[in-house]
């Protein structure tokens, strides 16, 4: 590829690189995100190419790998442009039927289309499917239409021209005041407005300046930093670039996970790219503007997301937060001035140099402007990725686009922001995204993540089980932190498995209180977050687990006991043959019954029971009923009855 | 040196610019209490025992002073009723590792800390990182290091460097707050160990 050496090089060789595409030409994208790489689509993509040479399309057909669109409960998806035409959950035994109906037939192979589940009507393009009707996604959309390899499809759909309008015709103020303006908060926890944080390096007297991507994502079950970075790196590296051209540093680094390979792949070839095309480098676009970015594989830990320890990191020491009070965008990396934002932060900038502040505040609430990506996950028909304008009610977010909780379950609370975020209550689902809001509600933004529970979940379990997480990651170096959550799991582990004691509640309630206190970093303060927040909305359900050890969601195992009705049980032997430590006693026309002593709460008899029986049910909190006694236990009854 | 003028509990404080809260108060007598503290060593704000209030502007923050700088007309108490409730706390976790430790027992005191508010788990290191840090930052051996993270992490002396630097310094011993247990115990763990010699190294 040439270099380019000016903004009017950049346009003509877009100009010349959209000329050569053709609206009208088929074009198969498949997802090849993390979530759909997982579900197959590796395969699917082999039968394409190979289904495309078989029915001699090679040459008239596009077919392109993008990232992840979002939809990952029914991936692999293939969408066929320029019709759109969508389809899910695609195997590769499904690709000779596509190829020969919709390509080159043009008819729709409607088995293959998203179903909506209201009204059993099917869908045929992307955009009605209510999944993603409601969304807006300003920063994910291009994620399903271009190659994450390729610098010529980020170049056709105007990539770069951010930057080039900036370098050509924006002072580095300039930048700095459009970013202000727009008031982009950091997408990463704290939601700290990026123009204070870069205006604070700029400022810094202190040279070098440096400006780093924290691509360290390390919530469970949150992949929306991983799936930019793998289908866009560009976006990400364009708005970098922009922010060190505003700040004034010529050295950037993307602080990305190990165990996100395909994220760190592509990356480093977006980088290699831009190099080439000289949009990365010295001299950029004849601007006299030097920028070069390093990629730096962190060693998954959860703590380097926080913005010391990253930086600890990246220097090459243990990751570990430093105790300094001074902000890093002042004294940063190697003490220097150094600007940490997170993936989709970066991923905003340039749109909001290309489209301008005023577009960018016009989307969201007062204090939270523009969309924010969710990765919706748990107990929810629609699993995916989702970008929603700042302000859509988190009802909208779970039953308008997530379609609500499978199996009729009932909604019992969405946890928001990570391990150290919190979880909020069906009174409060008509609460607004945003930063503000969340935070007022006990939990937080923070990088995104939502889990969606429903009224199986026991709330107790849920703070146990992120407190867990929290002790594992803690790095250790503060007392509060180390030793508050080793006491904290303590409690919580007794609470959960029956053994709460009175004076449990107060004893957590002080421990997280000298936490958020006293703790070094941002990881120790928000930590007591998950119990903090059940307790606020849930405290009888702890009340419940200590005082009359019982787990109102029947969740607990320690404190649940299995019991088979007699009065419903047919004796057709299911729960009897699956039992896996023969606790369960029964034979031909008798009644089952559990043997308490030996039964391990596995819940496998609850499972297996055939539905139109439901004779296996959960008790806690009250005695087990004595077994029937043995004359009674021959089943009399006609099996046609039932 | 800019001087630069604060309050702490009442008292008018004349102190250099880019002192810590606790230099500053300890050069007019004022204690606060520390447990990973050292003069010689760079501040660590791990124990987190020496938090203080700092009222700025009619809001109330609480701070390490081991850390935090220095700024002109901050007032700052070290005693208050949450400041003391959180050490208390703080004694309490610590007390559960290393229960007889007389530095802790003192403060546990004044404090009105219960040593036995928390299930013992004598490990009798407190991860104050005195030992690592001054054998670093003064001796610069590096012979005893934290080896993992989170509440697995502990002390460990590195039996290379050991077997060769610590049979004649030793110094980190009276460093540690828990009186030396642990650092002595891990010591002649890693000296005596069968694959080393239990003389002292020849000088090089």
């Amino acid at each position: 590829m040439p270099r380019i050496n000016s903004y009017a090089e950049l346009e003509a060789f877009r100009k010349q690189l959209q000329s050569q595409r053709d609206p009208n030409r088929i074009c198969i994208t498949l997802c090849s995100g993390s979530a759909c790489h997982a579900t197959g689509s590796g395969d699917v993509a082999k039968s394409i190419e190979a289904e495309l040479k078989t029915q001699g399309l090679s040459g008239a057909v596009d077919f392109r790998r993008t990232g992840c669109h979002g939809f990952c409960e029914k991936g692999p998806i293939i969408v066929i442009h320029p019709e759109e035409i969508c389809y899910f959950q695609i195997e590769p035994k499904d690709v000779p039927e596509i190829v020969s109906q919709t390509i080159k037939e043009k008819k729709v192979v409607e088995r293959l289309l998203y179903t909506d589940p209201q009204t059993g009507e099917k869908i045929v393009h992307e955009s009605e499917i209510p999944f993603y009707k409601y969304q807006e996604r300003i920063v994910f959309g291009s994620n399903g239409s271009i190659d994450p390899k390729s610098i010529e499809d980020y170049l056709v759909i105007g990539g770069y021209s951010a930057l080039a309008k900036a370098l050509s015709s924006l002072k580095a103020e300039e930048v700095l005041v459009e970013i202000k303006k727009a008031n982009l908060r950091g997408r990463g926890g704290g939601g700290f407005p990026a123009g204070r944080k870069w205006e604070g390096s700029r400022d810094a007297p202190e040279n070098p300046k440096y400006v780093i991507v924290n691509a360290d994502e390390g919530d469970p079950g949150a992949y929306m930093d991983r799936s930019l970075l793998e289908g866009n790196p560009h976006c990400v590296l364009e708005g970098l670039t922009l922010g060190a051209y505003a700040i004034g540093a010529n050295e950037g680094y993307i602080y990305v996970r190990q165990e996100y390979p395909l994220a760190v792949e592509n990356v480093h070839i977006a980088i290699r790219m831009s190099e080439e095309l000289g949009l990365l480098g010295k001299n950029i676009l004849g601007s006299g503007f030097d920028f070069t970015v390093k990629v730096h594989q962190g060693a998954g830990a959860f703590v380097c997301g926080e913005s010391t320890a990253l930086m600890t990191a990246l220097e090459g020491r243990v990751g570990e937060p430093r105790p300094k009070y001074v902000r890093s965008n002042i004294k940063g990396l190697w003490g220097k001035p150094s600007v940490l934002n997170n993936v989709e932060t970066w991923a905003n900038v340039p749109l909001i140099i290309n489209r301008g502040a005023d577009w960018f505040t016009g989307i969201g609430t007062e204090k939270s402007k523009g969309t924010k990506i969710f990765s919706v996950v748990g107990k929810i028909t629609n699993t995916g990725l989702v970008e929603v304008p700042m302000g859509m009610p988190l009802k909208d977010i779970i039953y308008k686009i997530g379609g609500g909780i499978p199996g009729g379950k009932k909604f019992k609370a969405v946890q928001t922001g990570g391990p150290s975020g919190g979880c909020i209550p069906e009174s409060l689902l008509d609460l607004p995204v945003g930063f503000d809001e969340l935070t007022q509600a006990g939990s937080m933004m923070g990088s995104g993540g939502m889990i969606v529970m429903d009224e199986d979940t026991c709330l107790v379990d849920v703070a146990r089980y992120f407190i867990e997480f929290l002790t594992d990651e803690s790095c250790g170096k503060c007392v509060p932190c180390r030793e508050g959550l080793r006491q904290m799991l303590k409690i919580l582990t007794r609470i959960t498995t029956g053994e709460g004691q009175e004076g449990d509640l107060e004893l957590l309630e002080d421990l997280a209180e000298t936490a958020k206190e006293a703790s070094l970093c941002a990881l120790g303060t928000s930590a007591p977050n998950p119990f903090l927040s059940t307790v606020r909305y849930f405290r009888d359900e702890y009340v419940a687990h200590i005082r009359d050890k019982r787990c109102p969601a029947l969740s607990c195992k320690k404190l649940i006991a299995f019991h088979i009705d007699p009065e419903k049980c047919s004796a057709c032997g299911m729960c009897l043959r699956k039992c896996p430590v023969e606790a369960i006693d029964g034979g031909k026309k008798k009644i089952h019954i559990i043997d308490q002593q030996k039964c391990t709460q596995c819940g496998t008899c609850f499972e297996v029971c055939p539905e139109r029986f439901a004779a296996v049910r959960k008790i806690s909190g009250a005695p087990v009923p004595p077994p029937i006694p043995e004359e009674k236990r021959t089943i009399t009854r006609k099996s046609k009855e039932i | 040196m800019t001087a630069v003028h604060l309050k702490i509990d009442g008292k008018e404080v004349e102190a250099q610019e880019g002192m810590t809260l606790l230099e500053a108060a300890r050069s007019v007598g004022v204690d606060i209490p520390t447990l990973c503290h050292h003069e010689k060593l760079e501040p660590f704000g791990g124990c987190r025992l020496c938090i203080v209030e700092l009222e700025m502007r009619g809001w109330v923050r609480r701070v390490v002073a081991c850390v935090y700088p220095v700024e002109k007309n901050l007032v700052v108490r070290t005693r208050s009723e949450t400041i003391d409730k959180i050490r208390k706390m703080i004694l309490e976790l610590q007390l559960a590792h290393a229960p007889d430790s007389p530095q802790l027992l003192a403060l546990a005191e004044e404090y009105g800390a219960d040593k036995d508010r928390f299930e013992k788990e004598a490990s009798f290191c407190i991860h104050c990182g005195l030992c690592v840090r001054y054998c670093a930052e003064v001796k610069k051996k590096n012979a005893v290091g934290f080896v993992d993270r989170g509440i697995r992490k502990e002390i460990s002396f590195i039996p290379a460097i050991a077997a060769r630097e610590c049979w004649n310094c030793k110094e980190c011993f009276e460093l540690c707050p828990t009186e030396a247990l642990q650092a002595a115990y891990v010591l002649t763990k890693a000296l005596t160990s069968p694959s080393l010699s239990t003389e002292p190294a020849p000088e090089k």
